[in-house]
């Protein structure tokens, strides 16, 4: 752990001396002013002091970690704590963590059965009514209502509400598209799609008064207090 | 820029334990070198040759238009149709496109349900290649039934005659098989998108690109809680897209084998235009895919292992296709139908031969070179293959439509197909389509997916062995630490999916 702790400290300089025109990669104190300035919400809400937080209430507690592998040790030991309302912010999905973290499997799976399941039958049900109900139409003398060739397209609709339901189901399910969201106003959070591994506590959660000293036992770094 | 290693003995050190190559190359990758390496594409002044070639693309483009124009002011007799070939080059092109873009749902669909992790390196680009190559089939159906403003006939939509359309036709299948795919195919790709959007939008140096940037990444803040669902829903969009695009050719080729014509009616079809597509599809992922890692310097990300796997698949797939021609004559000897066998061999030796045995030395002979190392993994040799193998399989389906078409039952009404210049240039066109488009993408979105490459790199392993380090360093990610074992990959991936 030690020195790994070290081996980030000294990331910076070596950034710099990689790609000088890199804007991510500029020293820390750089990255907080630009940080700040990127944020598209207003300047006066980025990066609070610790000392205005006894005025209005933190929404979350933010940090980060250097590699997966603490990510993943930090989220174990949070769930042992009992923690519920916390979150892991990686650039990409990290295989089991969310065993680390307690969570239950998605639920996408029955909505898309919905989908495909509203797909053959509204597609069946569409060929039925309009080849056989609605405008009989006689072709080569086959039977009106013959469904093997009804196959394709009921296989292509299933698909389709399949599709959609999943698509749209995932948004849904995770609340997407919402723009804000405090923890996005932690000073470096714009590394959380790049190579920083972060966890938020929310404000909400029961221990969230413990978290600091659970995160900085953690060996968490940058660890900060972000408003709603 | 990251350091391109391209010397053997250090991608020999790299390789695991069956002897595989790294997927992605060099000692000093880490996250963020990939990041900058991919997002740098799109922030960092293109490559010189990139606005000759957009430019390029956009006047192929404009002749694309203007045999549009041409053809909806004169009607279908602009083309060479005639009677017999009422069917030539407008279906040729439009099997032609959808074929190439099965290649893009197979790498990113089916490898993925087959857990092939090179697959990242390229999933992205040939997604894209997908749709614009179904935009560019496209155009043929909606432009080939002449009076385009009508072309809403085709959908269950209410119109003037108060009729609906014919639920028994294949044509009618193929608009549902077709739409279906263009759409999940955008919803599948789009889906993939969004996290590399956030990453750009987070790199993003001005105000408008955040805006736009930020709009399209819907937020997305890499919460685990969102992951969670991101990637289930991926996996059943792969799930859904692998049948999908069986089914898409398949029904394409219904088009032909549910008529009664000798040369179409035939049941090998669905699995040979399946076989085929995928054929052409990885030539064309090949052939945009080398140009593109030398112009952008990716070599480190699209490996030799990568291009060799892809020529692998080319060889597996062009000698299915080989089997299907040689299974097409032999059925059509044991069949006894005197019309099939006169198909056949009038398709090898009449006057459509040179049409045929293009398509049977491109096809057939050229992927048969991928049996050895040396071409599978010399760059221009399997350029040029790759070439063949595009031209090979438009001649295929020229073949199969015209050269069934062109002598009827009646010798009275045998005849001779010859394009026009205006069949000519609507093919050439939808090349320009096809390529601005392309340009478009590789110029303004991450052309290769950043969250997913790095989720295949050994850092990524949240079990890595401790004194490794941030970067990792190796194979063995996956240590043999056995405390950790009951979270071991497989375990995961289990949990959730």
């Amino acid at each position: 752990m030690a020195d790994k702790r070290k081996k980030w400290e000294d990331e910076p300089e070596e950034k710099v001396s990689a790609g000088g025109d890199d804007v991510v990669a500029a020293a820390d104190a750089h990255a907080e002013l630009e940080a700040e300035a990127k944020k598209p919400e207003p300047k006066a809400e980025a990066a609070p002091e610790p000392k205005k937080t006894k005025a209005i209430k933190p929404a979350a507690i933010v940090a980060w970690f250097q590699t997966p592998a603490d990510l993943y040790k930090a989220c174990e030991a949070l769930r042992d704590a009992g923690y519920k309302h916390f979150d892991a912010h990686t650039p990409f999905p990290v295989h089991g963590l969310e065993v680390a973290m307690g969570l239950r499997p998605s639920i996408l799976g029955w909505i898309v059965l919905g989908g495909g399941f509203t797909g053959i039958v509204s597609a069946f049900g569409m060929q039925y009514w309009m080849s056989a109900v609605d405008y009989p139409l006689n072709i080569s003398g086959k039977p009106l209502a013959s469904w093997p060739a009804w196959v394709p397209i009921g296989f292509e609709l299933t698909v389709l509400l399949s599709a959609f339901a999943c698509f749209f189901g995932m948004w849904a399910l995770n609340g997407l598209p919402k723009f804000f969201d405090p923890v996005m106003q932690h000073t470096s959070f714009d590394r959380a799609s790049n190579d920083r591994f972060f966890i938020s506590i929310e404000a909400k959660d029961a221990k969230f008064g413990k978290g600091r000293a659970m995160l900085e036992k953690l060996g968490a770094n940058d660890i900060e207090e972000v408003l709603p | 820029m990251s350091v391109v290693v391209r010397d053997e003995t250090a991608i020999e050190l790299q390789k695991d334990e069956i002897g595989r190559a790294p997927l992605i190359l060099g000692d000093k990758q880490t996250f963020s070198t990939v990041t900058d390496t991919v997002a740098g594409m799109t922030e960092k002044k293109p490559p010189k040759a990139w606005p000759l070639l957009l430019g390029l693309a956009f006047s192929v483009l404009m002749i694309l238009g203007a045999s549009l124009t041409r053809l909806v002011g004169w009607g279908t007799g602009t083309w060479g149709l005639n009677h017999p070939v009422g069917w030539a080059w407008d279906i040729t092109g439009f099997v032609f496109w959808i074929g190439i873009g099965h290649a893009g749902t197979l790498i990113s669909a089916i490898l993925f349900l087959f857990r092939q992790k090179w697959r990242t390196s390229i999933n992205r680009a040939a997604e894209a290649m997908t749709i614009f190559a179904v935009m560019a089939a496209g155009v043929y159906p909606a432009f080939h039934v002449g009076r385009v403003w009508l072309l809403y006939w085709v959908f269950p939509v209410p119109n003037q005659m108060q009729v609906w359309p014919n639920f028994k036709s294949p044509l009618l299948w193929d608009v549902f098989a077709v739409s279906t795919y263009m759409t999940v195919s955008i919803l599948f790709w789009y889906v993939g998108l969004v996290p590399d959007l956030a990453t750009l939008r987070d790199r993003a140096t001005t105000k408008t690109k955040q805006m736009v940037l930020g709009i399209f990444a819907l937020g997305w803040r890499g919460s685990h809680r969102h992951w969670l669902n991101y990637e289930k829903a991926y996996l059943i969009l792969a799930g859904l897209s692998t049948p999908l695009v069986l089914s898409v050719h398949t029904i394409v080729s219904f088009d032909f084998a549910v008529s009664v014509i000798p040369g179409w009616h035939t049941t090998i079809f669905p699995p040979y235009f399946v076989a085929g597509a995928v054929f052409s599809g990885f030539a064309m992922v090949m052939t945009l895919m080398i140009i593109v890692r030398k112009v952008y310097n990716l070599q480190h990300i699209v490996t030799i292992r990568h291009l060799e796997n892809m020529n692998k698949i080319m060889l597996a797939t062009g000698s299915m296709v080989g089997y299907a021609y040689a299974m097409e004559f032999f059925i059509a000897w044991y069949s006894g139908n005197p019309y099939e066998k006169f198909t056949f061999i009038n398709r090898a030796f009449g006057p459509y031969s040179w049409a045929y045995w293009t398509m049977v030395s491109c096809n057939v002979i050229s992927p048969q070179f991928f049996w050895f190392k040396k071409i599978r993994t010399s760059i221009p040799i399997m350029f040029v293959l790759t070439i063949f193998i595009n031209i090979g399989m438009w001649f295929e389906r020229f073949v199969i439509i015209v050269t069934s078409l062109h002598r009827d039952f009646v010798p009275s009404s045998w005849g001779y197909f010859r394009p026009t210049i205006i069949d000519i240039s609507t093919f050439v066109g939808t090349f320009g389509l096809f390529f601005f488009m392309f340009l478009l993408f590789i110029r303004f979105l991450p052309a290769i997916a950043i969250g997913e490459v790095k989720g295949v790199m050994p850092a990524a392993d949240p079990h890595a062995h401790d004194d490794h380090g941030p970067e990792g360093d190796g194979h063995d990610a996956h240590g043999s630490d056995d405390k950790h074992d009951k979270h071991d990959d497989g375990d995961a991936e289990a949990a959730h999916g």
